[in-house]
């Protein structure tokens, strides 16, 4: 037999050197590391930034019970007092409104592109047209909607149509990760649900949709996080209103982006930076308190092992 | 329970690839027969179009007959939905639906297809269970996922999931061969009492299993690679292991080929 490697004794019962790394190898290693670390530090900078800043100018008002059951009715910039709930209800209800058409129109969108309309001609076009949606800045999808709403139907200003033109802009996210969610679902298990008899549109809903549905719950957190910061939709569709306005359908409604932004002209008054600080806080404590809900919801429903 | 499978000149393409060519056989109900060959021969193809499962696969055709004792499955009219309820198939990797308990699991046929007494439900459960000759080791944990049992365990599961919708024939695509060896006695074992009550197709890669476990025994071939696969020969198992007809035959179970 022919040796496979030339010099090599066939059994010298020497200890083989398995130390291992090489100065060079070892200083790429290293420097691997410290170029990561520092990565991660550097994006942690200005969010830490952010959040400590919101945190320490912010948490005072939010201390006051009058901050979650006031309006801001009757308050000028010059004066203290008054709450955030006006501008509270109006992001919840437009950002409800708009979740509740955007998120069934997503989801039935990435179920039919995953499970219908795999490769074909439709199915490829509807998701080009996606990925371009997904581009589309929040401004441009206002005054789309600004042109149907007003200019066409010749209807008012109200909270609907803010919700109308921001399902435009969480509709592309929530479709797009799930389908993701929805690609990962091993075909194996929609062929064990086949093979035990069951029809196609069963198996997507009993067995498809379940296995995804902490995926998809994570992907519905994140279109509504985006739209419920959004501003330029409020300042165009819907004037601010210091007042309680719970009808999406008639009026100006307050929110807190816009309520941010009604402040924010007079930050040298202390009332009115108080108050543009609190209400950032109370934005970003509100996608909190989603985020911390959906996750419940999800693990109650998600797949279970152990 | 249990039919008898007629296929008569039977071809699968994918597409314009033909990938299985002129298939005639008899599975005999309440017995076992074994498929074997080589990696690639369309043995497993073939087994998915006794339940039209390679309908899955967009481009997947079939030519031919496969007739259940006298329902052709190719019909006009028939639908794949109805054949897959009279025809189960388990799979080469176990693969028990995650976000159901191993009860759930069991039962989710059943559940799927629209039966919601509980009473019944249970009943199936348990029945099934005893099968796949798993109850003993479930029967306190029936509430706990599926997924968190051990890959032979999940097998008979999925096993146990299979005959809860009391199908006439068993279709197993290679289901030992992510299994220890233990977990594999217990499987054939259990293949060995499902022909009491079942028509079961077994495709293996492992002859001695197919030597063991199963009455009658199909040998596909493929001429080369990219051509279609055949059916060399089929025969009683005690035949094909001691006194095959064809030299191909021969050659692949004395290891001398594949």
């Amino acid at each position: 037999m022919t040796a496979i490697t030339e010099n090599k004794p066939a059994y010298d019962g020497q200890a083989l050197d398995l130390t291992g790394k090489s100065g060079a190898r070892a200083f790429k290693n290293t420097l691997a590391t410290v170029l990561i670390v520092l990565a991660f530090l550097i994006a942690m900078i200005p969010l830490l930034w952010i959040l400590g800043t919101v945190i320490s100018k912010g948490y005072h008002l939010l201390l006051n019970a009058d901050w979650w059951s006031q309006s801001q009715r009757g308050i000028t910039v010059r004066r203290q007092g008054g709450g955030a709930y006006h501008a509270i209800m109006g992001t919840l209800i437009m950002s409800l409104i708009t979740a509740l058409i955007a998120v069934p129109i997503a989801v039935l969108g990435a179920v039919y592109l995953v499970e219908y309309g795999k490769g074909t001609r439709a199915a490829r076009v509807v998701s080009f047209m996606i990925d371009i949606l997904t581009g589309v800045p929040s401004i441009v999808a206002a005054l789309f909607i600004y042109a149907v709403w007003i200019t066409i139907f010749g209807f008012n200003r109200v909270g609907f149509a803010v919700s109308l033109s921001l399902v435009l802009l969480m509709l592309p996210v929530v479709l797009r990760s799930t389908e993701e969610m929805l690609k990962l679902v091993p075909d194996e298990l929609r062929e064990a649900s086949y093979a035990l008899g069951v029809p196609k549109w069963k198996t997507i809903m009993k067995v498809v949709v379940p296995t995804a549905f902490g995926g998809i719950v994570t992907g519905v957190m994140l279109g509504l996080a985006r739209v419920m910061g959004e501003t330029a939709p409020l300042l165009i569709l819907v004037g601010y209103s210091k007042n309680i306005n719970l009808n999406p359908f008639n009026g100006f409604m307050g929110a807190l982006p816009t309520m941010i932004n009604q402040d924010r002209t007079e930050l040298a008054l202390q009332p009115a930076a108080d108050r543009v600080w609190a209400a950032a806080l109370t934005l970003i404590l509100l996608v909190l308190v989603l985020n911390v809900l959906a996750r419940l919801v999800a693990r109650f429903s998600a797949i279970k092992s152990k | 329970m249990a039919k008898r499978i007629e296929v008569s000149g039977l071809n699968v393409y994918y597409g314009d690839f033909k990938a299985v060519e002129d298939v005639s056989m008899t599975v005999e109900p309440r017995s076992v027969t074994a498929f074997i060959g080589p990696s690639g021969c369309g043995k497993s193809t073939f087994l998915r179009t006794l339940n039209r499962m390679h309908e899955v696969i967009p481009g997947a055709r079939v030519e031919g007959k496969v007739m259940l004792d006298q329902q052709d499955l190719y019909a006009s009219g028939v639908d794949p939905v109805a054949v897959r309820r009279v025809v189960g198939m388990v799979f080469q990797r176990p693969n028990p639906f995650p976000t159901m308990s191993i009860f759930d699991n069991v039962a989710s046929g059943l559940k799927l297809n629209g039966v919601k007494d509980r009473k019944k439900l249970t009943e199936v459960v348990e029945r099934s269970l005893h099968g796949a000759n798993l109850w003993n080791e479930v029967k306190d944990r029936l509430d706990k996922p599926g997924a968190g049992l051990s890959g032979g365990q999940q097998q008979r599961l999925c096993i146990a999931r299979a005959i809860a919708v009391e199908p006439e024939v068993i279709l197993m695509d290679e289901p030992c061969s992510a299994l220890d060896p233990i977990s594999t006695l217990a499987i054939e074992d259990l293949i060995e009492k499902l022909k009491d009550q079942f028509t079961v197709v077994i495709v293996t890669h492992n002859m001695q299993q197919a030597a063991r476990v199963s009455d009658q025994t199909a040998f596909f071939n493929l001429a080369a690679t990219g051509k279609p696969g055949r059916l060399i020969e089929m025969a009683p198992t005690k035949q094909i292991f001691s006194n095959p007809t064809e030299k191909a035959t021969e050659d692949y179970i004395t290891g001398r080929f594949g």
